[in-house]
């Protein structure tokens, strides 16, 4: 439904733009109706970059992102309008999704003004209710409230419901949940997965392992930009081969398990390690250090070995 | 047991605001021993970064109002600013939640310590060779001394920040949401230098603040579930993972997905409602408005009783006096 080919983007920097930062190199991947694709990666591996190339928030410096087939670079006008329309994005911080100077359901009565302004009201009020309902939230304790007097939870639902309010196909959901509280992040986490059973494709940006071992049907694990390992999460997860995935699944702190044992089932490097020599070689330099190209190692299960 | 380096008895810090107080820290009463790695874990506004900080600083808002906190066998002037600078650094330091901002933008790093070093009246010269072999210890080069903060990546900061904070052997440090903000990498390889500090005697006591328990499952020898302003339960890191006996505790645990849960095969909870505002709180038990085994006799507080040796928990229905 959503396929991304060979998608790169690169970012001048330095004081006369004459440096070059690559924070995407030749990603592809797809998207398909009822699946959640979770998107996984440290800070600066380029993770965000994709979801705002997807949601047209910045250009692709080069490769084609199609949405049934159509490159959506090319939009223009109404068009663009109804790629909204089906492709909506909601963000890390809930709180700044709002402009604290009115009331939070603007957020949804700004969709009304753009898609739905022949709307009869009684028929809006119905469908805001229903969308509220099945993001559960109750519409009495959530409507005509300012942002200040609603939870992280309950603004971050608002969202999903402003996002299902139209007839959304996909949405790209960046760090959603990484600023809710324990107890309550889990029932939005369930939420994407009800959403993905009535048909949702759905890409979940994040940096915490465990969140996407939970919601996705298939990881992808980013690192510096390019795809090292991909595909099924069950394989990504239940035997990584890529040594930086190895590493990843080894220092992510499980609850039951002790480090030690994690690293010796997966037989990872060690992290102290890893972290020191990439901050010595840092950033690999504009050009070079691409990663390998992917090969098909198992039944949809992809990694970048040399 | 260990001798007890740090012991806090029914402490209150209050948030002073115009509309009355935010009991942010409401009659806490724990002890921690000798080379006991604490963790400190709780939802937001639990009031876990307040305790920690009332440790060592109050800020102008809050109010030290019952309680008293002893560290070594001696009273810590907890509310009294200028007193608390004998043992500040020395005796109790910090790790504070913004490590990355903590240091002097302007300032080189190895610069910014001297100066440090030189106002608590310590010559920066005879502590220059302990401060290099610690800072090779986490993985740091010497060359970050010649360098600016902002050149150095966020794990880097942290380290830098935490070999600082120890440099003077304190009794107890107090490591405030120090790997919150990092990479998986990063943070494996920050919490592992925790132990590391107290297993060399950098440090004797530690108390991390988190709200992620699996971090404090891997690194703490005992773990602090703090709620609403309260103590909910207390006991060695794999008791409160593996056999919790508060009811929030059980709930908050079982709702934490985990690599190898996955949403088809196993739908994880949350907990139903939200946290009581501590300004006025309900009486009694605070967690009772979500707990599906509340009473009658919730209404009271619960004491918090040791169960087990070591195993302290406030709950009348899982563990009544």
């Amino acid at each position: 439904m959503l396929a991304l080919d060979n998608i790169s983007k690169t970012y001048k920097v330095g004081t006369f733009g004459g440096g070059r930062l690559v924070a995407v190199r030749d990603v592809s991947l797809e998207i398909e109706p009822g699946e959640v694709v979770s998107l996984i990666g440290e800070s600066g591996s380029g993770k965000s970059t994709i979801g705002r190339m997807i949601l047209r928030l910045s250009p692709a410096t080069a490769g084609t992102i199609r949405f049934d087939g159509v490159d959506i670079s090319g939009l223009k006008g109404r068009r663009v309008k109804e790629y909204y329309r089906s492709v909506q994005g909601v963000f890390q911080d809930p709180f700044s999704s709002y402009n604290p100077i009115f009331k939070a359901d603007r957020v949804l009565s700004l969709i009304r003004d753009t898609y739905f302004s022949g709307m009869r009201r009684a028929e809006w009020n119905d469908k805001v209710a229903d969308s509220l309902e099945a993001v559960g939230l109750n519409p009495g304790d959530c409507l005509s409230k300012y942002p200040h007097q609603l939870s992280g939870g309950q603004l971050q639902r608002m969202l999903l419901a402003r996002a299902l309010l139209l007839d959304i196909r996909i949405l790209v959901a960046d760090e959603v949940i990484s600023m809710l509280d324990a107890s309550t992040r889990v029932d939005v986490l369930n939420l994407l997965g009800e959403l993905k059973e009535r048909g949702l494709g759905i890409l979940f940006i994040t940096h915490d392992l465990s969140l996407g071992n939970y919601i996705s049907e298939r990881a992808v694990i980013l690192r510096h930009g390019s795809i090292v390992e991909m595909g099924a999460t069950e394989k990504v997860f239940g035997n990584p081969l890529h040594p930086y995935t190895k590493m990843l699944i080894a220092s992510v702190p499980h609850l039951h398990k002790k480090w030690d044992q994690v690293e010796r089932e997966v037989g990872a490097p060690d992290a102290l390690e890893h972290v020191v020599r990439e901050e010595r070689t840092g950033e690999p330099a504009a050009g070079d250090d691409a990663a390998p190209p992917l090969k098909q190692v198992d039944d949809d299960h992809f990694v970048a070995l040399g | 047991m260990n001798p007890v380096t740090l012991n806090v008895d029914n402490l209150r810090v209050y948030y002073r605001t115009l509309r009355g107080d935010v009991k942010a820290v409401d009659g806490v009463t724990f002890q921690v021993a000798d080379g006991e790695i604490m963790g400190l874990a709780g939802e937001s506004g639990c009031g876990k970064s307040t305790l920690g900080k009332s440790l060592i600083r109050l800020d102008g808002r809050m109010r030290h109002v019952d309680g008293r906190v002893d560290l070594d066998d001696e009273a810590l002037p907890i509310d009294d600013m200028k007193a608390m600078d004998k043992y500040r650094f020395k005796k109790v330091s910090i790790v504070p939640q913004y490590a990355m901002s903590a240091l002097n933008p302007t300032r080189k790093v190895g610069k910014m310590i001297e100066e440090l070093l030189e106002s608590r009246g310590v010559r920066f010269e005879n502590v220059r060779p302990e401060l290099e072999r610690r800072l090779s210890l986490v993985g740091l080069s010497l060359d970050v001394l010649g360098m600016y903060p902002i050149e150095l990546s966020g794990g880097m900061k942290q380290r830098t920040v935490m070999v600082l904070s120890t440099l003077l052997n304190p009794a107890l440090l107090i490591a405030d949401e120090i790997t919150s903000a990092l990479d998986v990498s990063t943070q494996k390889a920050v919490a592992e230098t925790l132990v590391e500090f107290r297993d060399r005697d950098y440090v004797k006591s530690t108390i991390v603040i988190t709200h992620d328990l699996a971090i404090l499952y891997q690194i703490a020898d005992s773990i602090l579930v703090m709620y609403a302003g309260r103590l909910a339960e207390k006991a060695p890191a794999d008791v409160i993972i593996e056999s919790p006996r508060h009811p929030y505790t059980r709930l908050l645990i079982s709702s934490l997905p985990e690599v190898g849960v996955r949403y088809e095969e196993k739908r994880l909870t949350g907990i139903p409602g939200r946290p009581p505002p501590l300004l006025n709180p309900p009486s009694g038990c605070r967690f009772r408005h979500r707990c599906p085994l509340a009473f009658e006799k919730c209404v009271e507080q619960p004491p918090f009783v040791e169960v087990e040796p070591n195993h302290r928990v406030a709950c009348w229905a899982t563990a009544p006096p």
